[in-house]
């Protein structure tokens, strides 16, 4: 059972067996290599926009890897999410693949979307990806409506729907958290509260108490460390077996940053935040650093792990960015295709 | 399967008894039947909507059917237009096949980033991977005295939309076929019925049928002049066709059936026959429905047409409240007569 994993945050090294310890390794290490998957493809993302090899743009998900990490690790494959325009860490963290990932964010034919959706719409139904929109707060109908499915099949399935702190100034999102209270649906809000909407800071959007807001609909709801993974996912695993179990949805706020822009263009930022805010929760609140460290203070995984891990996601990434620059453009018939099913 | 006669459902019959085989029912019954025998055959469809259960909608179209089918699949949602067809949109996405019930069609403007952004995009945007066979049920037309906000026919944003399929049923017989259809379809459906039309009576067969969209009907046949009419125009079309025949004017009455996808081939070979063209529908008559069939008709049969293709819609001012000025808005069958006999100079 995946909730046994170790989530204390205490820094004291625990008293654990071998065996104990090789599980718990092998399965930080692993949210470790996604989260370092999510952190470097975000890397080449801009690199290719960068270059102009990239069309369009992207919003990119890097300081808020832990988010997505510790809440997909918390679901069953076929458990469903939806995703943001902020997108590329959930794709990838409930099991997207980098290759195809850099295929569709190129608008080229083996793309998760034949390239018809790019970044801000990658959907993989074989991974419970309902899809990426566009459209802040957009999706929260979606997700109620596919937790209304799960109860209705009996399926045992759950949703997340991945939100960002803007979001919270949409009516659909209240909506939508009305009816699953209501009727008891299996799904959790999770708000990535990264303190920004685009570039306006959300003190000056947002009134009142945040959580106050799914308290008065009767949700259950918590705050967690959105940097640390390890509570991330002890929170996710509370959360995702009291819908499992038929006892409603719940919202969870994960506090984060995100340490690039709005989107990959937004490189002068001095008016809407400092460059000592960045450089403050890069420093002191990168997830992956808060991970690796707990990770060494337990004695579980040393430099070699680290480095062993690097190597395998860059020559990954590196694989996946040749993989779809080489790749074919979809073929002009395709552009009048999939208007109808 | 066809109807016995091409107008036994708009002028009263001539016989007393419906033929073998066949009732005559309400268009309100219709939809109700439509409903409860598709619901029957197929578990994954669910109603959900304002006052569709116990209270069967304000129409009472609805009735019967959550004692049928229980508060499971007929399904009261609160005053959240936008809400609860997202999460239509979220059910079709995963298995189920929602109808999702907008009171009137006003309110659509509520829902629609839900319709038009969402449920439009996702098979597209996902690259054939996801589908959306959701059903929008919602109502058009005025006169019913409810003013700007209760009255508008706004079917033609729809239409405007890849990625919907919008069906304007005019007769019962059509209702039920049409419906049955928009419930087996893979794609979001917009099924608008005119809110008038649910005590209008007409024949339907006993048993089994569809409507397969993209057909259009020819109504009436004739050879003079051709009126292309929707929804609750095909009423006015044939009340006006009947009067025209009174002068010595034949007048053919086609409804589209379905304005996406658009049978545009019917209603190019009628033009080609008459040479004459009106275009009759509720919706506002600037950039509407008659623009588009208007176009379709000008370059699809351009050689043949005596005149410019004519069109009517409702006239482009919010809906007044007042029953004499709500009844200047609307194109009824003295408008259609004038402008055929203008058309066919005999004004």
């Amino acid at each position: 059972m995946v909730s046994e994993h170790l989530t204390s945050s205490e820094g004291r090294p625990l008293a654990l067996d071998e065996a104990s310890r090789a599980r718990e390794r092998q399965f930080w290490l692993s949210l470790y290599e996604q989260m370092l998957t999510i952190r470097l493809f975000e890397e080449q993302v801009n690199e290719l926009y960068m270059s102009a090899k990239m069309p369009g743009l992207a919003h990119l998900y890097s300081g808020e890897e832990a988010v997505a990490v510790g809440v997909c690790a918390a679901l069953r494959r076929d458990d469903y999410i939806t995703s943001t325009h902020r997108g590329h860490g959930h794709c990838l963290a409930k099991g997207a693949a980098v290759d195809r990932m850099f295929a569709e964010l190129l608008g080229k034919q083996p793309g998760y979307c034949r390239g018809k959706g790019g970044s801000m719409h990658i959907a993989d139904q074989e991974s419970g990806n309902l899809g990426a929109n566009a459209i802040v707060g957009g999706s929260a109908g979606i997700a109620t409506g596919a937790a209304l499915s799960c109860k209705r099949r009996g399926s045992g399935q759950v949703v997340v729907c991945f939100f960002g702190d803007g979001a919270l100034g949409q009516g659909l999102l209240y909506e939508a958290m009305n009816m699953a209270a209501l009727w008891q649906l299996p799904v959790i809000y999770v708000c990535e509260n990264n303190l920004y909407n685009e570039y306006t800071p959300n003190r000056e959007t947002t009134a009142g108490d945040m959580l106050a807001r799914p308290r008065a609909f009767g949700i259950h709801t918590e705050e967690v460390d959105g940097q640390d993974v390890r509570a991330v996912y002890a929170a996710a695993v509370r959360l995702v077996e009291r819908a499992r179990r038929g006892e409603g949805p719940a919202y969870l706020q994960c506090n984060t940053y995100r340490f690039y822009g709005h989107h990959v263009g937004d490189i002068q930022r001095s008016y809407y935040r400092s460059r000592e805010e960045e450089e403050w929760w890069k420093a002191q609140r990168d997830p992956l650093k808060l991970l690796g460290s707990w990770l060494r203070e337990q004695g579980l995984a040393e430099d070699s792990h680290f480095a062993e891990i690097e190597r395998r996601v860059r020559a990954m990434i590196e694989a996946g960015v040749r993989f779809a620059l080489e790749a074919p453009y979809p073929d002009p018939q395709e552009v009048a295709q999939h208007v109808y099913a | 399967m066809s109807m016995p006669s091409a107008s036994s459902a708009a002028s009263a019959p001539q016989v007393p008894q419906a033929p073998e085989g066949w009732r005559e029912i309400t268009l309100g019954q219709a939809i109700r039947e439509a409903l409860a025998e598709e619901m029957r055959r197929d578990p994954r469809i669910l109603l959900l909507g304002e006052d569709v259960a116990e209270a069967g909608n304000p129409f009472k179209v609805l009735s019967g059917l959550v004692e049928e089918f229980g508060p499971e699949r007929v399904i009261d949602t609160p005053i959240s237009e936008a809400g609860f067809t997202g999460i239509g949109v979220g059910l079709a996405m995963t298995g189920m096949r929602p109808v999702v019930d907008i009171m009137f069609g006003d309110f659509l403007t509520l829902a629609m980033d839900q319709i038009v952004n969402q449920a439009a995009k996702v098979h597209y945007m996902s690259g054939g991977k996801l589908k959306v066979p959701l059903v929008v049920r919602t109502t058009l037309g005025a006169t019913r005295r409810s003013a700007a906000q209760h009255s508008q026919s706004l079917h033609a944003w729809f239409s405007h939309i890849p990625g919907l399929k919008v069906v304007l049923p005019s007769t019962p017989y059509d209702a039920k076929g049409l419906l049955k259809t928009a419930i087996r379809d893979d794609n979001p459906v917009l099924f608008f019925e005119d809110k008038m039309m649910y005590q209008l009576k007409g024949l339907v067969p006993e048993g089994e049928y569809t409507i397969p969209f993209g057909v259009a009907d020819i109504k009436r046949e004739g050879s003079d002049l051709t009126i292309v009419a929707t929804s609750s125009m095909v009423q006015v079309a044939l009340a006006a066709a009947t009067e025209l025949e009174q002068l010595g004017i034949s007048a053919e009455v086609i409804d589209p059936r379905t304005t996406s996808p658009l049978d545009k081939q019917t209603l190019i070979e009628s033009a080609k026959k008459t040479s004459r063209v009106i275009v009759v529908d509720e919706g506002y008559q600037s950039y509407g429905v008659t623009a588009e069939i208007a176009a379709v008709i000008s370059e699809g049969a351009f050689y043949y047409l005596d005149a410019p293709v004519k069109r009517l819609g409702a006239l482009d001012v919010p809906v007044p409240f007042s029953p004499v000025l709500e009844d200047l808005t609307v194109p009824t069958p003295a408008a259609v007569v004038e402008m055929a006999k203008t058309l066919c100079g005999r004004a």
